[in-house]
């Protein structure tokens, strides 16, 4: 085995002729290295060991029963339904990316979408092992589909529950065909530029003999606008049933009608903050600060701020209705949400999506990288506790004092939290040392030169580029 | 890949032109081009480029797609299939009353109309763009152009096919040459790469499909046959527990039970109850008619038996203990003659009856009348009784048990 190199292959300035030819190079080369940079291989081993502890802990989880987790009564939810919630969550921004900034015209996107998708799907897969796990049986999930069976019986297709499934399927199908069809072009340049017969084959068979050819294209834009346009509903609808899941319930804490935009801008919020997270080390050692620019990480720390507006607007609507509505059961949960015994999850929350994220409204802090990934872990913590908040509060405090009780996770509870994240990095690393993690053919697209033909569009454009390369 | 088949007459010599490829270094110099060909009349040409170029479709004239009106039928047939599926799971082939709602109302259902909508609507988008496009195409011509690797990269290119009925390969060479592309070249038809698939491929989709089809083919075989050995668990599920279970045969006892039966003279902790006058309302044998000493005939006594009465006896005994309470007169207008009705506990024979012998129809019932016991602590039902002498009291009651003051309100 040849040694790793020790400098980062990817700091020398793209090779090409042309501007077209250098962004080509810029992404592909990320793929071509045969030894990525050392911090790769670091980070992919770290992935893999916090991979086997999540694997370990689920066939815990499984052997045992999900006793060995500290979800009992009352908190029947706790830490699964957290940590679902929390994923799918982190999974809206990729498809907002590329889909609702598509259809708003939004050039700059192209510098993330691809990696943001890519994202969106395996959050989605690390949310939907949750549930799975979670019930218990996680031989039997096939009892939420409608699959004629031996009982004669059927979902019922009046629960939230069941939307959920449906809804959260539908998302990561849609997810993957997007992000698939987004990449055969970018596939078809790896297979173009391979030199070895595996690498032509394997790219070659998912390029699935894509050649450029105009006719092509012309029926390729039209499926992709209209695949964004079937997905902008499907972003705000996600969250939105997951909320329901609360809404529905007559749970105080739970049952309020401003869950379905509270639930989606957050979900938007904690997409983003994990976007800023990876794009900042991804720019960093791939070498793509040419494509992700300053600039990109800015408007993106923009939306933040706008989303934890929106999501601080909400923590405070709940209270003035809490208020305003004259229940008192209402009125208890909230008081004791921000005062009671999970007073401390409810103010870490407000600290990381609420205070922190105002740091951005400073030109110098949202143009710094490092202090961009800081405030995007700071996110993700807060969009976490938020879930956390949400679910425990409630729960082990609802009408019963009787049943009153408090939710104390157990070691494994931790392991299969952090373990996620292990299946989450690992699927990225892979993402990020085989597949197109910039949508080439996007940039390209574009890119100034790609108008140079109507002179008078030039300047209007070059203004907006997105790319300086 | 390995072509078998015997050359022909016709694949001797070289290969026939496949059409001309012209090569251009910017998405402008191709627009101008395109229109050119366009003009011209050509009918089978195409240009090719790493993005799609702004512009290219009016130049190459390049008709609408239809593959938005597939979508929309697409979307549809999801919302189609998302009503009737919940309409016929839910209200139709199982009728599934959940919490009162109805069986069939629109907006519970809509989520999953909107999701399947959807889901078709983007699966065929993404199918229907390949099919119209022709993809999967595995090879072309072009595969064996080496300039062209470079459509995907950064350059523009423009074939016009020799099947086209205009194309002359010296005029059209001459229309080309007049666009100034970087360089224009003959592409030559594929003779390297076979059209079949490989013998390999094609005998392992056939092992595959034919193994593919064992798993239902047992399915099918398990359906129709009869088997006498027991159902296979993969996974142990809560149906088989290794347990004796209560009321079932126990081959470790001697006796057979599973339920083992307390031994003899065993008094559980706080369970002794010796005292017979308050537990059981007798005195040797005989009921007691008099209240125990340990219960302390009181007002708060009263009251906590009227209110026990109104919970425990009220439905079938009635309020005034007239054997009229709401569970009666259900009964009676059901009147399917089978009702055994509820005492009048005013009665004389019940106003004489000893308390003792109350108590412990209260705990025990009688008849047709069941025992309340479990459900009533000692005392209270000792409470009710107290206050079930007050009601019998009440309707004996004559008019010289009133006070003079009393009798003139009357
Ligand atoms: C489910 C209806 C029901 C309830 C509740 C009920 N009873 Fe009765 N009770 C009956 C019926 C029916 C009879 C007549 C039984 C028979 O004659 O077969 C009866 C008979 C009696 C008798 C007469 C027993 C006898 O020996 O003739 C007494 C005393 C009595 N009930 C007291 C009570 C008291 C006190 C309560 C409240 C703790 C009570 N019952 C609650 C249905 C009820």
């Amino acid at each position: 085995m040849a040694a790793i190199s020790d400098v980062n292959p990817f700091v020398n300035a793209p090779a090409g002729d042309s501007a077209f030819a250098r962004i080509t190079d810029n992404v592909s080369r990320i793929a071509e290295v045969e030894r990525p940079p050392r911090a790769w291989y670091i980070a992919f081993a770290c992935a893999l060991a916090i991979l086997s502890i999540f694997l370990g802990s689920i066939g815990w989880v499984v052997w045992n029963g999900i006793g060995v987790w500290g979800t009992t009564m009352p908190a029947a939810w706790a830490f699964p339904i957290v940590n679902f919630v929390f994923w799918i969550g982190i999974g809206h921004a990729g498809t907002l990316i590329s889909a609702i900034l598509f259809l708003f015209r939004q050039t700059w996107r192209t510098a993330i979408n691809r990696f943001a998708e890519a994202m969106t799907i395996f959050a989605v897969m690390c949310a939907g092992v949750f549930p799975g796990i979670h019930i218990g049986r996680p031989w039997l999930p096939y009892y939420m589909l409608p699959i004629p069976n031996q009982m004669d019986m059927w979902p019922q297709f009046r629960s939230p529950l069941e939307w959920d499934i449906f809804a959260v399927s539908t998302y990561a199908t849609i997810s993957i065909v997007f992000w698939y069809m987004g990449m055969i072009p970018d596939f078809a340049t790896f297979r173009d530029r391979a030199t070895t017969f595996w690498r032509r084959l394997c790219y070659g068979v998912v390029a699935m003999g894509w050649r450029g050819s105009s006719r092509q294209w012309h029926r390729y834009e039209r499926a992709y606008l209209i695949l964004a346009a079937l997905a902008t509903p499907l972003v705000l609808s996600v969250h939105s049933v997951v909320s329901f899941d609360f809404a529905t319930s007559q749970l105080p804490g739970w049952h309020t009608t401003i869950f379905p935009p509270y639930f989606v801008a957050g979900a938007i919020f904690g997409g983003f903050g994990m976007v800023v997270m990876l794009a900042v080390p991804a720019r960093q050692f791939f070498g793509l600060k040419r494509i992700i620019q300053i600039k990109h990480l800015e408007v993106m720390n923009k939306v933040l701020i706008a989303t934890s507006l929106l999501v601080g607007y909400s923590y405070m609507m709940e209270f003035f209705v809490a208020w305003y509505s004259g229940n008192k059961y209402e009125a208890f949960t909230f008081v004791n949400r921000a005062f009671g015994q999970y007073a401390w999850s409810y103010w870490t929350m407000i600290a990381c999506n609420v205070l922190f994220p105002q740091l951005h409204w400073f030109k110098a802090v949202r143009t710094n990288p490092v202090a961009t990934l800081i405030i995007g872990m700071f996110i993700n913590v807060g969009m976490w506790f938020e879930r956390f908040v949400i679910i425990c509060t409630s729960l082990t405090r609802d009408f019963l004092p009787s049943s009153w009780g408090y939710f104390i996770p157990t070691k494994i509870d931790f392991m299969t939290l952090g373990g996620s994240f292990g299946l989450f990095f690992t699927l990225f690393l892979l993402f990020c040392r085989y597949l197109p993690m910039v949508a080439m053919a996007e940039v390209k697209a574009f890119h100034p030169s790609a108008h140079a033909h109507e002179p008078d569009h030039h300047v209007e454009h070059a203004g907006q580029a997105p790319v300086g390369i | 890949m390995s072509d078998s088949h015997e050359p022909q007459a016709s694949d001797s010599g070289p290969p026939p032109l496949h059409g001309l490829l012209a090569e251009y270094r910017t998405p402008a110099e191709l627009l101008r081009a395109s229109k050119k060909v366009r003009d011209a009349g050509f009918s089978r040409w195409d240009t090719f480029s790493p993005f799609p170029v702004h512009g290219i479709d009016k130049a190459m004239g390049i008709k609408m797609t239809i593959l938005p009106w597939i979508v929309l039928g697409a979307g549809l047939t999801g919302l189609a299939t998302a009503i009737l599926l919940q309409w016929w799971t839910n209200a139709y082939d199982y009728p599934w009353l959940v919490s009162g709602k109805p069986l069939w109302s629109i907006p519970a259902n809509v989520p999953i109309m909107f999701e399947l909508t959807v889901l078709f609507g983007g699966v065929t988008t993404f199918i229907a763009m390949l099919v119209l496009n022709n993809l999967p195409f595995p090879s072309h011509p072009l595969d064996h152009v080496r300039r062209f690797a470079r459509a995907t990269d950064d350059r523009f290119f423009l074939l016009i096919e020799a099947a086209d009925p205009k194309f002359d390969e010296t005029d059209t060479r001459a229309l080309i040459d007049a666009t100034h592309p970087i360089a224009v070249e003959g592409v030559p038809e594929d003779r390297k790469t076979s059209d079949k698939l490989p013998t390999g491929i094609i005998y392992s989709l056939v092992i595959v499909t034919v193994m593919s089809a064992v798993p239902f083919a047992l399915a099918a075989k398990a359906r129709y046959t009869k088997s006498r050995s027991t159902r296979v668990h993969i996974i142990q599920d809560m149906d088989s527990q290794p347990k004796y279970k209560a009321q079932r045969e126990n081959p470790v006892f001697s006796d057979g039970r599973s339920t083992r039966l307390p031994d003899p003279e065993t008094v559980a902790v706080g369970e002794l109850r010796e005292d017979d006058h308050f537990w059981r309302g007798q005195d040797h044998g005989a009921w007691v008619r008099t209240f125990p000493p340990t219960f302390r005939v009181d007002e708060a006594a009263m009251l906590r038996g009227q209110q026990r009465f109104g919970i425990y006896c009220t439905p079938c005994h009635g309020f005034g203990g007239e054997g009229n309470g709401m569970v009666a007169k259900r009964a009676d207008e059901l009147a399917q003659g089978t009702w055994t009705p509820p005492s009048n506990l005013t009665d004389e024979r019940i106003r004489n009856m000893p308390v003792g012998e109350i108590f412990n129809t209260i705990t025990n019932g009688v008849r047709n009348m069941p025992a309340y016991g479990p459900q009533i602590p000692a005392s209270d039902r000792w409470a009710i009784i107290l206050y079930l002498r007050a009601l019998e009291r009440g309707h004996a009651g004559k008019i010289a048990d009133l006070e003079p003051a009393e009798r003139t309100g009357l």
